[in-house]
């Protein structure tokens, strides 16, 4: 379960914060939309909730975030890559630049976390068919389509084996068969029992995927009647 | 059919590139297969050899018969030519307008030129022969923190990646009618509108990159068990000690005065 109380944070350099008070509890297996205009703060939310914030990127947390009972505060991103992920709407920021085929780029997150090269070599196997793109194994990442890279960037958090994932926009940079692709995949996750805290302002994909959408407006979560409850 | 994954033997881990095949266009021969460590020491011997030695003869000794068979074995002669002239030609207007004013005439202008030449095509060679993330493996399995490996495999890639980078937003700025085509002073007003995005796109692209790596454990201190490394035979390690050894000997040779001045 992610758990953010009462929490706002600050860009560095930033005299305002970005999200204020925000309690929201992402429970396990659950599946929470989160939607607001450009700015409002989803992406913030999402680096908050994941860990990078202020973690990875610097600036001032105030309240408390705690992933599975934990609180966050103190602890380094790479704590808690087993714990919780994130995927980003470009799926280019995702790869290593160190891989030369798909299965080897998904096997990076396993190896960093200390698994054995057999158990890397499993999990990533194991994210693949989850995700449908074992065919891909053997392609060069960076020659994939935008589709197929986003589904390359959600399957390497997959073989991480974390109970949480958050999405900031993924499907934002895909034609039709990329979203199409991608909103069957995270379908399979949301069955498979990750939960999932998916910022996007394509409403269709989170009617159909989402038990509850949450409304975000310059930083504020909106009252609950604004937000919808499945 | 067995799956990548499902085999076990170290050679067969790293998929298509663990046979030579990084990507489709990439030509594969004996020296892409080198050990990354002995393709970097030849580059940095050749290059620190031309450095120390000075003159015209030995860097074009060097040029014609280390790096030019390097790069004719790996098929990569014109790419590394090209790549080494573009790196080598803002330099050398550099050095002659210096050299001109300075009054020091052309040949120290064209001796100082010849080496960053040579420089730039070991260093090409190097680049264009060496998956990142061959350079990676070795380096992480020789002990080098996996940051530090990972620093130097992005040097590399981070030349196309610009490149592709710089392309994108000059397409974009002449879509909005920027003029960066024609008379050279054109062409200086065009660099302004191009750099602003180039770098912000990039400072962008890097954050985001490095926050993925968080996210994917890749801080996380401690040995890694890596799928691959490349293999490092015998024959290779005396190469790399012996190209090591002759450097030596050559930098001591000069600073004791034992070598004078080359041509």
């Amino acid at each position: 379960m992610i758990e953010l109380v009462k929490v706002s944070y600050r860009y560095p350099g930033y005299r305002q914060p970005a999200i204020h008070d925000i309690d929201l509890r992402l429970g396990a297996g659950e599946v929470v939309g989160l939607v607001g205009p450009n700015d409002a703060g989803k992406s913030t939310l999402g680096l908050v909730a994941a860990g990078l914030a202020p973690a990875s990127i610097g600036g001032e947390l105030a309240g408390d975030v705690r992933i599975d009972g934990a609180s966050v505060i103190g602890r380094r991103p790479h704590d808690l890559a087993s714990s919780v992920g994130i995927v980003f709407s470009n799926p280019a920021a995702h790869l290593s630049g160190v891989a030369s085929t798909v299965f080897e780029e998904i096997a990076f997150g396993p190896v960093n976390l200390g698994c054995s090269a057999g158990e890397s070599r499993t999990r990533a196997r194991e994210a693949m068919e989850l995700l449908g793109i074992a065919g891909l194994a053997e392609r060069e990442p960076s020659r994939l389509s935008g589709g197929q890279a986003q589904l390359v960037a959600i399957a390497s958090m997959v073989a991480m084996r974390q109970r949480h994932l958050v999405l900031d926009e993924p499907v934002a940079e895909l034609d039709p068969e990329g979203r199409q692709l991608v909103s069957e995949a995270l379908r399979s996750l949301a069955r498979a029992g990750t939960g999932l805290l998916i910022a996007e302002h394509d409403t269709d994909l989170l009617d159909a995927l989402c038990d509850r959408i949450v409304a975000i407006e310059d930083g504020r979560l909106a009252p609950a009647a604004a937000s919808a409850q499945r | 059919m067995s799956a990548p994954w499902g085999r076990s033997t170290p050679e067969h881990a790293g998929g298509a590139a663990a046979h030579g095949r990084a990507t489709p266009d990439t030509v594969c021969g004996p020296y892409h297969r080198l050990n990354p460590l002995t393709k970097a020491t030849l580059a940095v011997a050749v290059t620190l050899a031309s450095l120390a030695l000075g003159g015209l003869l030995v860097p074009a000794l060097l040029f014609g018969f280390v790096v030019v068979p390097g790069a004719i074995v790996a098929r990569v002669v014109a790419r590394m030519l090209r790549l080494a002239v573009v790196a080598t030609l803002p330099v050398a207007i550099a050095v002659v307008l210096v050299q001109g004013l300075a009054g020091l005439g052309v040949e120290g202008a064209v001796a100082v030129s010849l080496r960053v030449f040579v420089m730039a095509a070991a260093l090409a060679l190097f680049g264009l022969t060496t998956p990142a993330r061959e350079l990676v493996a070795d380096l992480e399995r020789r002990g080098v923190s996996p940051r530090i490996a990972f620093a130097a495999a992005s040097t590399i890639g981070a030349l196309p990646a610009l490149a592709a980078q710089a392309q994108v937003v000059r397409d974009a700025q002449r879509a909005r009618g920027l003029d960066i085509e024609g008379s050279v002073m054109a062409r200086i007003r065009g660099i302004v509108p191009l750099v602003g995005p180039m770098v912000a796109g990039t400072i962008h692209s890097i954050e985001l990159r490095s926050l993925a790596l968080e996210a994917r454990a890749f801080g996380r201190p401690g040995r890694r068990d890596l799928l691959w490394a490349p293999s490092d035979a015998g024959w290779e390690r005396a190469l790399r000690w012996i190209a090591i050894a002759l450097l030596l000997a050559i930098v001591a040779a000069k600073a004791t005065g034992a070598v004078g001045r080359l041509p």
